[in-house]
């Protein structure tokens, strides 16, 4: 080694490699070399040697990227010449030009962990001593304000507590997608304001997400931008709609998102938070806020979150995502509106006819018996009926065949105003015995959800037409 | 002190700091409430408000807190809240 030469060593106590090569290490500094030795957990570990730093606050193992200890860097002229991790007799020698090096000690041992790896570190290490290249405006709290309260406060918040967003969560978050943070997912309304993945990332810690729900947040959230999902109508019609939030394919069953018992009740995480994003988003980001844009009667619980997972276990009916012509290997998001659920139980009907008979019913009264614009549905089938349906043969296009045809309602049933019934012609108002479908063609679909054991179905009711608030697929990348 | 940073999640299109509630445009029909905190001749400068409001025939409801020192109690707040849309209060003597 020359003169401009100095050797570093990080290092830590609780490491038995660490343990190993402290004699090492004294006998590099008896032999003349000037080395520096930086422990991150307890100095007096390294008492005795000349040079010993706390390295405590992981600063230095931070910048100099240090992964496992003990690692030995050689600086020449103060940059980095060479670096050795674990134990490894050889590299050792050759880094320090000590030929007998470590004689007594076995060939190699690998080292541990440097505390830079222990969870959470990496953000917390990034936000102290590097640059995070988060672009959002920082908020400072004194350190006795309760920062749960603080969001309250600002009118950040759905009603319900929030995580708060610091900058590492934040970071941790951005790790689960593999976009630029200062990507822009949209324009979001009602403000119509570029929304990056970044502010994607803040809403999504307040929701409660986890760092791999990411891909489908920014999914959901694409979609809902998209023109003919309507979401500015969404938010601000007087009508009781949520944006609902159903995913298909893989990453439900990886996130481990719920699509049979309580499907759309509480309990699960992924369900919770990913539905909660959205509207976080369209809150926060957006400016949507009850009472402002947001003229809704009633509104109704999905308001907080509604998203959930198709349940894809039996493959006798097609998937959604399949019938709009998705790959079984896609995983995909569709956004469409809901104002809640509304159950149909039918306990006796054990053939498909019967059933269906229940179901033209309860479709038929959806908003009002006597409405067949502006309205729309998801029929969900539970288990216990879509085994009456797939043990007599009937597939899913079957169902819907039926069921549109039967739903029809007669122009003299249909609520009508001083100019007519709304949407309807002349001429089909003309016959009054003329029936017309309950449901536009796009605006009534079938799905699969729920709990195994129970014989009930649901209704997803909602505004709709045929060319705005639509549902809207969309496929998930990382 | 160690200060916490949250990242903003909105739009950024305001302030940071909170806003105050909306001053009312105009206090015709307003019902308005005198809080006294028990602070020192307080109740002299709330009595000549009173008199004044009442003189512009604003209808005053007059409250009191037991301590200045302490903060007020849930029971007096909510009080305040269902019968007031403003409210004036003595803070210092």
């Amino acid at each position: 080694m020359s003169n401009s030469s100095k050797l570093i060593a990080v290092v830590k106590r609780d490491c038995p490699t660490c343990v190993l090569v402290l004699p090492v290490l004294h006998d590099i500094e008896r032999r003349g070399h000037s080395l520096e030795v930086h422990v991150e957990d307890d100095p007096s570990f390294a008492a005795g040697l000349s040079t010993v730093h706390d390295a405590s606050d992981l600063g230095v193992s931070y910048r100099l990227d240090v992964h496992a200890v003990p690692t030995v860097i050689r600086l020449e002229e103060g940059r980095e010449a060479a670096r050795a991790v674990g134990w490894n007799r050889d590299e050792w020698r050759a880094l320090t030009g000590i030929a007998d090096l470590g004689a007594d000690l076995p060939a190699f041992r690998p080292g541990c962990g440097s505390r830079t790896q222990e969870p959470g570190m990496r953000s917390r290490l990034k936000v102290r001593f590097g640059n995070t290249g988060l672009a959002a405006r920082r908020v400072s709290l004194p350190e006795s304000a309760d920062a749960a309260e603080a969001c309250f406060d600002r009118g950040w918040t759905d009603g319900l507590p929030v995580v708060p967003p610091t900058e590492e969560r934040v970071l941790d978050m951005l790790d689960g997608t593999t976009r630029s943070p200062q990507d822009v997912v949209g324009l979001v309304p009602p403000n119509n304001v570029p929304c990056t993945v970044e502010k994607v990332a803040i809403n999504a810690v307040m929701a409660g997400c986890k760092p791999e729900y990411m891909p489908v947040v920014l999914t959901a959230i694409e979609a809902a931008l998209a023109p003919e999902c309507g979401l500015h109508a969404i938010l601000a019609t007087t009508n009781a709609v949520a944006p609902v939030v159903m995913v298909n394919g893989p990453i439900a069953r990886a996130v481990g998102m719920n699509s049979k018992g309580n499907v759309f009740g509480q309990g699960n995480r992924a369900n919770a938070a990913i539905g909660r994003a959205l509207q976080l988003v369209v809150r926060n980001v957006g400016g949507g806020r009850p009472g402002e844009i947001d003229r809704a009667v009633f509104g109704n619980p999905g308001k907080y979150t509604f998203c959930f997972a198709e349940d894809e276990e039996d493959d006798d009916w097609e998937s959604f995502a399949a019938s709009r012509g998705f790959a079984p290997a896609a995983s995909t998001v569709t956004v469409f509106p809901g104002d809640g659920v509304t159950p149909i139980v039918d306990h006796m009907s054990r053939t498909p006819e019967d059933l269906c008979r229940s179901y033209v019913g309860c479709l038929r009264a959806v908003y009002n018996a006597g409405q067949v614009v502006s309205v729309s549905a998801f029929l969900v089938v539970g288990r216990e009926h879509f085994i009456v349906f797939r043990d007599a043969g009937w597939s899913k296009q079957r169902v819907w065949d039926h069921l549109m045809e039967n739903t029809t309602i007669p122009v003299r049933d249909i609520v009508s105003g001083r100019a007519g019934a709304f949407g309807l012609s002349p001429e089909e108002q003309a016959d009054p015995d003329r029936p017309i479908r309950k449901f536009a063609r796009g605006n009534f679909n079938i799905i699969r959800a729920g709990g195994h054991a129970g014989k009930y179905s649901a209704i997803i009711s909602s505004i709709g037409s045929n060319d705005a608030l639509v549902p809207v697929t969309r496929e998930i990348r990382p | 002190m160690t200060e916490q940073i949250l990242l903003d999640p909105t739009a950024e299109i305001a302030p940071v700091a909170r806003p105050r509630i909306a001053r009312p445009a105009s206090l015709a029909g307003l019902r308005f409430g005198l809080l006294d905190i028990n602070k020192m001749r307080g109740d002299e400068f709330l009595d000549r408000i009173d008199e004044l409001l009442a003189a512009r025939g604003h209808t005053v409801k007059r409250y009191k807190k037991a301590r200045f020192s302490v903060i007020a109690p849930s029971e007096l707040k909510q009080e305040i809240r269902a019968e007031c849309d403003v409210v004036i209060e003595g803070l210092a003597d």
